[in-house]
Formats: C-alpha cells, sequence, structure tokens
C-alpha cells in the first residue's frame, strides 16, 4: 500500500467517526469518541513502546495525572480547554522528570518500574483525601446543552487530540529524533556510540508519549464527569494501550490508529454478546496476536504463520 | 514493646511473602520472562485447597503435596505449550502474553467459583511469649512457607537438575554447549515457579480469605519483593519478602494500613534507581 493510499484511507476514516452523529444514535457516537481516544493513547504510547522500544506501562499513571489535573482546574474555575492545555503540561512535566531516573532502566526492570508508578500515584491521589477526594472521587462540572451537544463536542474535541498526536507522530517518524529513536531500539549502546544523545532522546520519547495522554485524560474527566483513582490509573487500562499498538503494528505511524479502533470493535462486540468470558476471550485474541500477527494487521502476511508455532525454529535463535 | 509485636507479625508475614515471590523470581532471573500469570497461580492453589477441605475434609498439609504436584504439570505444559515457542522475543512480548493467559484462567476461575473470599479454618489457638502473641495457624504457615523456600534452594544447590537451572540463569549460549537442554530447562523452571505459587496459595488460604479480587495484589507483592530482595535467587526472595513484611507491618501501624503498600511501592522505586540488583547484591540479568 503506498503511503499516498494510506493517508487518503485514513482522512476517509477519520471523516466516517466525524459523521457519526448524522446516523448514529448516542452508542455508536460513543464508540466513536473511544476509538478516537484509544487513538491518541495508543499513538502516545508508539512514542516511547514502538519508536524507542522501551516497555512502558505508564500510560495510566499520565492519564490520570490529566484526569486530576483537569478535574482539579476545572473545579477551580477555570475554563474547560485551558484545564486540558495545564493537563498536558503537568503530565508532560512529570514524565520529563520521571523519565530522567526511570529510563535508566532497561528491559523488565523498566516495565516493572512504570508499573510501579502508576500504583503510587494512584495511592498516593486515593489517600490525599483533602484535594482529591480520596476513594469518593471528584465530580466535574458538566457541560450544558444535552446530551446530543455534549457528545458532539467531545466526540470533536478527542478527533482533534488524535489528529493532533498524528501530526506529531509523522513528523516525529521523518525527522532526525525519529531515527535516533529507531537506532535506540534496535541497539542502544551501539547508538550511543555513533554520537546519539540517547539519555535526551530517551526523555524526549517518554516526555512526547505523555504530553497527550494528559490531554486525553482531561478530555475525558471533563466528558464522564466524574473520576476516582481506581479507574483513573488501572493497570489494566496500560495493558490495552500497549495490545493495540501492538495490534495494529507497533514503531509505525498508522498501527496504532488500525489497532485501537479494531479493538475496541472487539471489546464492545465481546461485551455486548459474551457478558460472562468476556475478559477470556480478550485474552485469546492476545495470545492469538502474539503468535500469529508479531508485526500487527498492518504488516499480515499469510506466508510462515505456522512455522511460527514449531517451538525448535525459535527457541534456538541467539539471546 | 508493641513494635516487637510488629516486627514478628512482619517477619511471619515476610516468611509467606518469600514462599510467594520465590517462584517468580526465579522465572523471570532463568526465562527473562515476567509472569503476569502468577498472582492467578496463587489464587489457584488456594481455590483447589478450600474445596479439597471444604468437600472431602482434606486437612491442607495433606492437599499441599497434591497441589503442588498439579501445579508443576500445569506450569510445564503452560510453558511448553504457548510460552517456549517465542521465549527468545522482548520482554515485551512474552508479558503481554502471560497477560493474555492470565485473562483466560482468572475468567474461568471468577466465573466457576465466583469472586467470594473464602478461608480455610484451622483453629489451633494461640501461643504467648512474653507480650508477643501469635496464631498458631500462623506459625503453622510460616513453618510451611520456609520448608517449601528451603526445599527448593537445597535442590537448586544440590540435584543436577537444580543445578542445570542455575547454570542456564548465568549463562544460556554456555549451557547449552555443555550439554543442557535448555528448551527442557525452560520448562520445568516454569513449572517449579508455578509448583511454588500453588504452595503460597495452599498456605495462604490457611491464613487469609482467597478471592479472585487478590491476583493483581499478589503479583504486586511478588514485583516488590523481586526488585528489593534481587533478582533470580532464593535468597534475595527471602531477604525481599521479610524486608517487606516488616516494613508493611511498621507501615501499617505508623501510618495506617491504608499506605502500607503504598510504602512498599515507593521502597521498590528507591531501590530500582539506586541498587537494581535488590539487597542482596547478586546482579540481576536483563
Amino acid at each position: 500500500m503506498t503511503s499516498r493510499w494510506a493517508y487518503g484511507l485514513f482522512a476517509i476514516a477519520v471523516l466516517g467517526l466525524l459523521s457519526t452523529p448524522l446516523w448514529g444514535g448516542n452508542y455508536v457516537v460513543r464508540i466513536a469518541i473511544t476509538i478516537a481516544m484509544f487513538s491518541a493513547l495508543s499513538l502516545s504510547w508508539n512514542f516511547i513502546g514502538g519508536f524507542t522500544g522501551y516497555p512502558s506501562f505508564a500510560t495510566a499513571a499520565f492519564f490520570g495525572l490529566g484526569c486530576y489535573a483537569g478535574a482539579l482546574s476545572q473545579r477551580a474555575g477555570i475554563p474547560m480547554v485551558v484545564a486540558w492545555l495545564i493537563a498536558t503540561l503537568v503530565a508532560g512535566a512529570f514524565a520529563a522528570a520521571l523519565g530522567a531516573i526511570l529510563l535508566r532502566l532497561r528491559g523488565g526492570y523498566f516495565a516493572i518500574g512504570s508499573i510501579g508508578i502508576v500504583e503510587v500515584i494512584r495511592l498516593i491521589i486515593s489517600s490525599w483525601g483533602s484535594l482529591t477526594g480520596g476513594g469518593d472521587g471528584l465530580n466535574v462540572p458538566f457541560l450544558t446543552g444535552g446530551p446530543d451537544v455534549v457528545a458532539r463536542t467531545f466526540l470533536i474535541a478527542m478527533a482533534v487530540i488524535m489528529l493532533i498526536v498524528f501530526a506529531a507522530t509523522v513528523a516525529i517518524d521523518r525527522s532526525r529524533l525519529g531515527f535516533g529513536l529507531r537506532c535506540i531500539e534496535q541497539n542502544e549502546d551501539a547508538a550511543d556510540m555513533v554520537g546519539i544523545n540517547t539519555t535526551a532522546y530517551k526523555i524526549a520519547a517518554f516526555t512526547l508519549s505523555a504530553l497527550f495522554c494528559g490531554t486525553v485524560g482531561a478530555a475525558y474527566a471533563s466528558w464522564a464527569g466524574y473520576i476516582d483513582p481506581t479507574e483513573s490509573f488501572s493497570i489494566l487500562m496500560s495493558i490495552k494501550v500497549v495490545v493495540m499498538c501492538l495490534l495494529g503494528g507497533a514503531g509505525t505511524v498508522f498501527g496504532p490508529v488500525v489497532g485501537a479502533a479494531a479493538y475496541s470493535l472487539l471489546e464492545e462486540f465481546f461485551w455486548a454478546n459474551f457478558l460472562d468470558y468476556n475478559r477470556a476471550i480478550l485474552g485469546a485474541v492476545i495470545v492469538i496476536l502474539i503468535y500469529f500477527l508479531p508485526g500487527g494487521l498492518l504488516q499480515m502476511r499469510s506466508r510462515g504463520l505456522l512455522a511460527r508455532l514449531r517451538p525448535s525454529s525459535q527457541s534456538k535463535a541467539p539471546a | 514493646m508493641a513494635y516487637l509485636q510488629l516486627v514478628v507479625n512482619g517477619i511471619v508475614l515476610g516468611a509467606l511473602y518469600a514462599c510467594l515471590a520465590v517462584g517468580f523470581s526465579l522465572v523471570w532471573g532463568v526465562l527473562n520472562v515476567i509472569n503476569v500469570l502468577h498472582g492467578s497461580l496463587v489464587i489457584l492453589g488456594g481455590y483447589l485447597t478450600f474445596f479439597a477441605w471444604r468437600g472431602f475434609g482434606i486437612h491442607p498439609a495433606l492437599a499441599l503435596p497434591a497441589v503442588a504436584l498439579l501445579l508443576f504439570g500445569i506450569g510445564y505444559l503452560i510453558q511448553y505449550l504457548f510460552i517456549n515457542p517465542i521465549v527468545t522475543a522482548p520482554v515485551l512480548t512474552t508479558l503481554t502474553l502471560t497477560f493474555g493467559l492470565d485473562l483466560i484462567l482468572y475468567n474461568f476461575m471468577t466465573v466457576y467459583y465466583t469472586a467470594t473470599p473464602r478461608r480455610v479454618i484451622l483453629d489451633f489457638g494461640t501461643v504467648e511469649l512474653g507480650s508477643i502473641i501469635m496464631p498458631v495457624d500462623r506459625l503453622f504457615a510460616m513453618g510451611l512457607a520456609l520448608l517449601m523456600t528451603g526445599i527448593l534452594y537445597a535442590v537448586l544447590r544440590g540435584s543436577r537438575i537444580g543445578r542445570a537451572i542455575v547454570a542456564v540463569r548465568m549463562d544460556r549460549d554456555a549451557a547449552a554447549l555443555m550439554g543442557i537442554r535448555v528448551d527442557r530447562i525452560y520448562a520445568i523452571t516454569f513449572a517449579i515457579g508455578a509448583l511454588m505459587a500453588g504452595t503460597a496459595g495452599v498456605i495462604f488460604a490457611v491464613v487469609y480469605p482467597i478471592t479472585t479480587n487478590l491476583t493483581s495484589t499478589f503479583l504486586g507483592k511478588a514485583f516488590v519483593i523481586c526488585v528489593i530482595g534481587g533478582l533470580g535467587s532464593v535468597q534475595g526472595a527471602l531477604v525481599g519478602g521479610i524486608v517487606l513484611g516488616i516494613v508493611e507491618s511498621l507501615a501499617g501501624q505508623l501510618v495506617g494500613p491504608q499506605h502500607a503498600l503504598t510504602v512498599g511501592f515507593a521502597l521498590m522505586l528507591a531501590l530500582l534507581v539506586v541498587k537494581p540488583g535488590g539487597l542482596t547484591g547478586i546482579r540481576g540479568y536483563e
């Protein structure tokens, strides 16, 4: 598929999402908002997880910080869109400070550290009751104008956020920064040797992966009208975003969007039809994904699928 | 004297934690796989014990060997069928895969057992030593936990299989050149990890109510213990477990029980940055 076709299809898909209020009910619009939201999160994760190859599970921490920064700003009387900008900066600044410490770790240690961050922030937020309402959560001022207007507003808002992250992805994919991040993904020590400032590049990628999660979190808080620590800082959500990105194709420009859309639709279908077993089906999707689509949906090839299942062919490869 | 009681409580809890984390630590150290299934395997062991006790009146100490063997078999199969084909893939791939398997296992346990908390009740009374009071069933649990962890240590130190596991952990390629069948060692190691998870489940069922909602709590504790103590060694898990037990016990008193886990995680993050090899200082493998 040439890239001009790909951009054309992407534009049609975005228009399709934006047109949902014209032909679908509020249920369809809600799914469209979810797809735009998770596309933005998945594109964000792609900076650190896809381009740079660091297994970060901190998405939920940035999203949750965005939720609370946005909600608290709005409760202080700051206009909604300004509150979202504040949340973006809070998440970005937090990631930049954290990255300097956490990005010294690699592989499994980095993964565990990022999970630890989500837990610690969740526990701090839920015990700092005087500011955050603790486990009771926070109410966020609702938009006026009835459910239809609210749904349309947030559909446009999430789609705009998604397009901004997408534009950032395209720009970085073609830039010196993107090239450097791919070098780090392949071999960090070698990248360091040839003169890439790996520390600065990694912190840049980590900060980028957090910025827009903050925006999405704040927008989600305004949309939902209520947030609590358990839902805002859920590890399950971090893992969902990672799976979406892997499903579409990590490190590609369109993969995260394709993965987020495919996953959200599948999840909606399983919830609606197999209530008791939706988690198990989700697990089966993940297992199938790992074996049969190691490069994601965008790199699907029928050749060699079965060969992957033979244990001997890969387990002898050097580590 | 109240602090002495807290420290003793912490040590008793820590022995249970060591048993909980040692299998997870071994799998991570030897296979370089972060086994997200671990928490669910603990709960599976706990449920099997509970239903053996409730349905057939089997004492947990008698159920323990059966549960351990069963989980060994389950672990061997999971590793051989699902994880072996991609064991050399990056951490992200294997972690995501075990997460997928965990969702499946968790879902079936929740549907068949429901999430109701259940506990085996063995009323042995309490013992008092000076000012320290301790329920006997907890001491019994601690004894079992230390016994099983000790057996694992002896197996790793003394048996041919144990030496082969340690060799693979040190250098997988060199081990393969020495004639060790690495893929089989991987399967056995994972099976031992599952066995220790099941054992921890049996022991926890005697002391605490078990429910599927606890799987992620147990998994989180295993992370913390591994990082505190150091990865892939029995000593590391023992040190990490006892440190976390004491820290949680004291933090529960000083800053309130709801913050006990926060303190554990904060300690983990601090150690990750300052001393990634853990307190025992045995270097981990990336």
